[in-house]
């Protein structure tokens, strides 16, 4: 694995804060989450439903619907520049160019009205400057690399005459035909079968290599994570409650959500007999948290501070920072948020 | 979970198929082909087990918990629970058996129905029994109610919120009710279609932890299904992995991971993502290639012929039996002959 240090950063999300307004009060889906992406670096985020992984990737494409939902602070920076800040009418330079995504749902994405080919070629007209002939070839190309056999035929059949794996492997086609620097892929397997799950998974990161394209992976499964990620950051409740390598988060697991979440999961490769390890509890409601730990009320090592005040960030040392205050009392390094 | 060598058989399936016709034609409906979704599939469970079903989406898995329940009529084989012949018994003798035969379902959000209380899903198969004069003891309003209070208190509700709406519960507090209401009459088997699927990991543990203490307490028979092969491991005594509609493996879960035989069952072991980086990085990956094929074509040779690296010339015409490797352990592929 290369270090990050030596590659140029990408993608700099600082302080990110997305509310959504409701009837039942102001939900901050993400609330003051940093992390930086490098040049060719696939990062992970990992959390439970609900915990603001769409949202922070909505945010970063622009997607965020508002109302109800509004980017209420901090900076996202592609290349330096402030994407908060570009002109909705340039936005379409981004998207795409720049930064591709692939949604957690196929269907929802792909229009069941037109063709693959039509919405394939569109995409790619939208982006590129070629014509409506080298856009097909090119599309029939990018299905042969995903795998769909028969590309030449299949390519003008409708999203419905395909499988959830193939239509799966279209998106990932159509993400990939924009030749953008970064490729989110909000759960892009989460909907599909193991044996077809390792197929897409294999073919991300295959193409990401040969392509250079840095991956923001979305994903609950930490099984997931540590086949194809460099870096991960776990999701608590709107917040990034820890972030390191991979390596480094498998072997020291800092935050005791973290710890309780790798442990959580039965091993296909270790005996297990009695009982799994569990967190007891359930993720709270994102609405009008209180200013505490949000994971204290499941915690097993809560203190009365964890109760009172949200922990600082604690750098641990090799870009490995956890928010929790049982790092924040023998470390002087601590910040502030 | 442990492995007791329980050998009684509770329940007993033999060649079970479940075809569901494919019809053509506006006014007169022809039969024009079948849906193969069960196969002829055989296996017993045994008094206190776990037979844990894996396979991917589609095989069948669903379908034959409906067979084996006769919420479909199978269109051949049997299904002997206790000695009785579910598919040629009595109406009354089927109650009697269903009443010893409870099913969990995946989705706690759509099987729990909404305009009813939470009081009144636990206790509707208590009242549709004790409506048919097939409780015994009878139980009167009040025994109902304290039954439903006890069921609430054993899987981690609180009796407080026994008035409250399916929709005011997180996934995993449905998923409790659902147990609640399968374990009102008291049943010997629980049939459990994907009950942990739909949740989250830190959720996904508490409920196998439950589900193995009710075991443990109330001496319960499994039949567990699941795509997950670390949940169907961790849960399982015994394993059958189904492939299009047929059984290909079944083994105990020890001996499953340690030696698979079946080209299926490596593939989706090597599939399956192991929660550690170190281990994911060594691991050799059997990519299977293509989906998995339709369920509606008659098939002369081995299920899984189309995507199976080891495929030899015999395999296309010849449908492999069920073939006991070691006591434990079956096995239907030509390559163990
Ligand atoms: N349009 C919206 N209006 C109101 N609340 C919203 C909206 N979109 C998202 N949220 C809320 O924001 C929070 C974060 O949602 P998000 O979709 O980012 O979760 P997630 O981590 O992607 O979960 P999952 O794993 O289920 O996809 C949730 O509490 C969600 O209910
Ligand atoms: N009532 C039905 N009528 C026609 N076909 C059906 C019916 N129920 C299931 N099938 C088909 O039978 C096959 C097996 O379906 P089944 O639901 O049993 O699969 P499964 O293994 O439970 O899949 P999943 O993991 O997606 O739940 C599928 O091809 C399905 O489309
Ligand atoms: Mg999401
Ligand atoms: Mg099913």
């Amino acid at each position: 694995m290369e270090t990050n240090e030596t590659r140029k950063t990408l993608l700099e999300v600082k302080d990110l804060r997305t509310y959504f307004k409701t009837d039942a009060g102001v939900v901050k889906a993400v609330d003051g989450i940093s992390f930086k992406l490098s040049q060719g670096e696939t990062l992970g985020i990992v959390g439970e439903s609900g915990s603001g992984k769409s949202v922070t990737n909505l945010s970063i494409m622009r997607l965020i619907q508002s109302p109800p939902g509004k980017i209420v602070g901090g900076e996202i920076l592609f290349e330096g520049d402030d994407i908060l800040k570009v002109p909705e009418s340039e936005l379409r330079s981004i998207r795409g160019n720049k930064i591709s995504m692939i949604f957690q749902d196929p269907m929802t994405s792909l229009n069941p009205f037109l063709k693959i080919s039509t919405q394939m070629v569109e995409t790619i007209l939208l982006h590129q400057d070629m014509s409506k002939k080298e856009a097909l070839k090119k599309s029939i190309d990018m299905l042969k690399l995903v795998g769909i056999p028969a590309a030449e035929e299949r390519i003008h059949s409708y999203p419905h005459q395909f499988s959830g794996g193939m239509r799966q492997r279209v998106m990932i086609a159509m993400a990939l035909s924009c030749e953008a620097k970064i490729l989110i892929a909000d759960e892009p397997t989460t909907a599909l079968d193991v044996t077809i799950q390792a197929q897409i998974l294999e073919l991300i990161q295959e193409l990401a290599q040969k392509l250079d394209t840095a991956v923001i992976l979305i994903t609950h499964d930490l099984g997931v994570v540590a086949g194809l990620c460099d870096t991960v950051c776990v999701m608590y409740a709107g917040k990034i409650v820890e972030k390191a390598n991979t390596d480094e988060l498998y072997a020291r697991p800092s935050h005791p959500y973290t710890d309780g979440l790798i442990k959580s999961v039965p091993r296909l490769d270790k005996a297990q007999n009695g009982k799994l390890f569990s967190i007891e509890g359930q993720p709270p409601n994102v609405i009008d948290l209180p200013p505490c730990c949000p994971f204290h009320p499941r915690c097993s090592r809560k203190m009365e501070i964890c109760t009172k005040q949200y922990p600082p960030v604690v750098d641990l040392g090799k870009g490995h920072e956890v928010a929790c205050w049982l790092y924040a009392e023998n470390k002087e390094n601590s910040t502030d948020e | 979970m442990s492995e007791k060598e329980i050998k009684k058989p509770l329940l007993q399936v033999r060649d079970l198929k479940q075809h569901f016709p494919i019809e053509a034609g506006f006014i007169m409906k022809k039969q024009v082909g079948a849906v193969r979704a069960v196969d002829g599939i055989s296996f017993d469970v045994n008094e206190g087990e776990t037979l844990g079903i894996v396979g991917e989406s589609g095989c069948g898995k669903s379908t034959t918990i409906r067979s084996i329940s006769q919420l479909y009529t199978p269109t051949s084989g049997s299904v002997v629970y206790n000695g009785l012949d579910l598919i040629k018994a009595k109406r009354e003798e089927l109650l009697d058996a269903r009443k010893n035969m409870q099913m969990i379902f995946q989705d706690p959000y759509a099987s729990l129905d909404p305009r009813m209380t939470v009081r009144t899903i636990i206790a509707e198969p208590l009242e549709i029994y004790k409506k048919r004069r097939m409780l015994e003891p009878q139980m009167s309003k009040k025994d109902i109610e304290d039954r439903v209070e006890e069921l609430m208190e054993r899987v981690g509700l609180n009796r407080a919120f026994k008035n409250r709406y399916p929709h005011e519960f997180s996934g995993g507090q449905r998923q409790r009710i659902g147990i609640a209401r399968a374990l009102a009459l008291n049943p010997k088997i629980i049939l459990a279609d994907e009950p942990v699927s739909a949740l989250d990991v830190s959720i996904q543990s508490q409920i196998l932890n439950l589900l193995h203490d009710l075991q443990e307490e109330l001496g319960l028979t499994y039949l567990f299904i699941a795509h997950d092969l670390a949940v169907i491991e961790y849960i399982s005594t015994r394993v059958a992995v189904m492939y299009l509609g047929k059984i290909m493996e079944l083994s105990r879960s020890s001996d499953l991971y340690k030696n698979p035989l079946h080209p299926y069952t490596k593939a989706l072991l090597s599939a399956a993502p192991i929660p550690d980086p170190v281990i994911e990085r060594k691991r050799q990956r059997i990519i299977l290639t293509g989906d998995v094929p339709s369920p509606n074509v008659e098939r002369v040779g081995c299920y899984f012929y189309d995507r199976c690296p080891y495929k030899m010339e015999k395999c296309k015409t010849n449908i492999p039996p069920m073939k006991k490797v070691d006591e434990h352990h079956e096995v239907a592929c030509w390559l163990y002959e």
